[in-house]
């Protein structure tokens, strides 16, 4: 009973990302062009990461292999959000051209509706770059696979992608504040991506706890990756790896009170 | 030339008016400084040594000018040529009195002024006080890397402009733009300097007109590039400059010649 009123809730989301589906995929060749495309992003990322252990071998802590695998994690979780969240980042030219108001009519949640509105299949190319990093990240590095390990990854993947997914919510909500200084977002939302995919040993200590306790993006890769691998890093302790959902459910916290005080905020487009 | 120099002008105010989106601009590029920073500082420790003729200050003078040159350079291309293609709007450009390209690269010139005193020399100075720093080692290097600042804001603004242009021919060029911003992105010097590269992708680097939108005036700043080396390093930015822009009116022609708007 419980069940069938649920998924008659969730009907008109399932109808919603279906039709946003569908229209990407009418224009076969301009969809093809960017998932190309999103490809060609993932593998220009990953040049970066190549091209610095093509001059030396360990970077704070970390060999190709084992960076690799931060990489590939932090990658993955964060196309995933993108994917589904990304298109927050519309909300400021939503807001300037008064089309806000229009989904606030409609008997839908705003926030679920926002993140209904599109689904970016493009995605799926960086995504696919993420998977062969962690394909091969996982086959050549030394693992002693257990059944904690596997947990262990799934729930990183997880709990990074609420993490980013937070990021970008929490973004969307101080959107309605900045409008003109949308850019501000950027710096926690890529800003936080790009750092998610360093070894956290690279970064000073004040730009650490910044990157674990502010924006937690270390432990969208890096703290799981040093459990995964058994490395030794006395900021990055096993235990530490399994807080990672505890990171991604404070920063949904963050997220909703971002969103929540900026709905408030927001007076309507006037007329 | 008077009217040149009007138009420049009135980019720069125009891109003057949001204040607040150069503020914010400025905090994400230095977001962006602070991690690139540490994770090139991290790999120069880790060598031990210098990597390709970059030692700790260089780095750092490579990272904070390449922040603050990000907002000035239009390295990531501009749409607005291509959407008054497709709408048609282009035609009003024609009639005007001066020439597209010149009309559209002066108010570039404008919007990268305001870009760089607003955004990038703010980024650059927070990035010199928090970290050692190497700066321009002579006079020569100041005027020269001034000059070739200049020069990578034509050249990146002419490449884009014809790619641009190829709306004329193609219903989207929304995958042509993209492919554009990566291969510019990864070969011009703003993730990794140049230099770094193995010696095959260093090739294809500096074959590209890519390293002259931002590698260039970098190596130059930071004083990896003196004495006569200076020279060749703005005379390639001049040929890629004058290349691109000769480019640019040959397409802008034929795109003229092919251009049917419709109605009265």
């Amino acid at each position: 009973m419980a069940d069938r009123t649920l998924s008659r809730r969730l009907r008109p989301y399932r109808v919603l990302l279906a039709s946003r589906a569908r229209a990407q995929m009418q224009y076969r060749a301009s969809f093809v062009t960017d998932i190309l495309g999103t490809v060609g992003v993932g593998l220009a990322e990953f040049a970066e990461v190549w091209v610095i252990f093509h001059n030396v071998d360990v970077l704070g802590g970390l060999d190709f292999t084992a960076a690799l695998l931060v990489f590939a994690l932090s990658n993955l979780s964060f196309s995933l959000a993108d994917m589904f969240v990304g298109h927050l980042d519309q909300l400021p030219s939503y807001i300037r051209a008064g089309q806000v108001d229009a989904f606030y009519v409609r008997p839908l949640p705003l926030l679920a509706q926002l993140m209904t509105s599109d689904l970016s299949l493009r995605r799926v190319g960086r995504l696919s770059v993420a998977l062969v990093a962690l394909g091969v990240a996982l086959t050549t590095a030394d693992i002693a696979w257990s059944p904690a390990t596997v947990t262990l990854i799934v729930l990183t993947v997880v709990s990074g992608t609420a993490i980013f997914s937070a990021l970008f919510t929490a973004a969307g909500g101080l959107q309605f504040f900045l409008v003109d200084g949308a850019e501000f977002t950027n710096a926690f939302t890529y800003g936080g991506s790009y750092a998610a995919q360093q070894s956290q040993q690279v970064f000073p200590d004040p730009l650490r706890i910044f990157w674990t306790f502010v924006v937690p993006t270390a432990f969208v890769a890096y703290i799981p990756a040093v459990a995964i691998l058994g490395l030794d890093d006395p900021l990055a302790p096993t235990w530490l790896a399994w807080l990672t959902p505890v990171a991604g459910l404070l920063a949904w916290g963050i997220a909703a009170t971002c969103w929540r005080l900026g709905t408030r905020h927001y007076q309507g487009a006037g007329g | 030339m008077k009217t040149f120099w009007l138009l420049v002008r009135a980019g720069f105010r125009r891109h003057s008016t949001y204040r607040l989106a150069l503020l914010a601009g400025m905090t994400t590029n230095s977001v962006f400084g602070f991690i690139r920073a540490s994770i090139l500082l991290a790999a120069l420790a880790s060598a031990g040594t210098a990597i390709g003729g970059y030692d700790a200050p260089t780095t750092i003078a490579f990272v904070w000018w390449g922040q603050a040159l990000l907002g000035t350079v239009n390295l990531w291309g501009f749409a607005e040529v291509k959407d008054r293609v497709r709408t048609g709007d282009i035609a009003v450009d024609f009639l005007r009195p001066v020439d597209p390209q010149i009309a559209y690269l002066a108010h570039d010139l404008g919007r990268a002024g305001i870009n760089l005193i607003g955004r990038g020399l703010p980024a650059l100075l927070l990035g010199a006080l928090l970290f050692d720093m190497a700066w321009p080692p002579s006079a020569v290097s100041w005027v020269a890397g001034a000059v070739s600042i200049l020069l990578a804001v034509v050249v990146a603004f002419s490449g884009s402009f014809v790619i641009n242009l190829l709306a004329f021919w193609l219903v989207e060029i929304r995958g042509i733009t993209l492919l554009w911003m990566i291969t510019g992105g990864l070969l011009c010097g703003l993730y990794l300097p140049v230099p770094w590269f193995p010696d095959w992708l260093r090739t294809i680097a500096n074959w590209s007109p890519f390293p002259s939108m931002l590698q260039n005036p970098i190596d130059i700043l930071a004083g990896r590039v003196v004495g006569d080396d200076i020279a060749s390093a703005v005379g390639v930015q001049v040929f890629w400059a004058v290349a691109l822009l000769a480019l640019g009116q040959v397409v802008l022609r034929a795109g003229r010649r092919r251009l049917e708007v419709q109605g009265g």
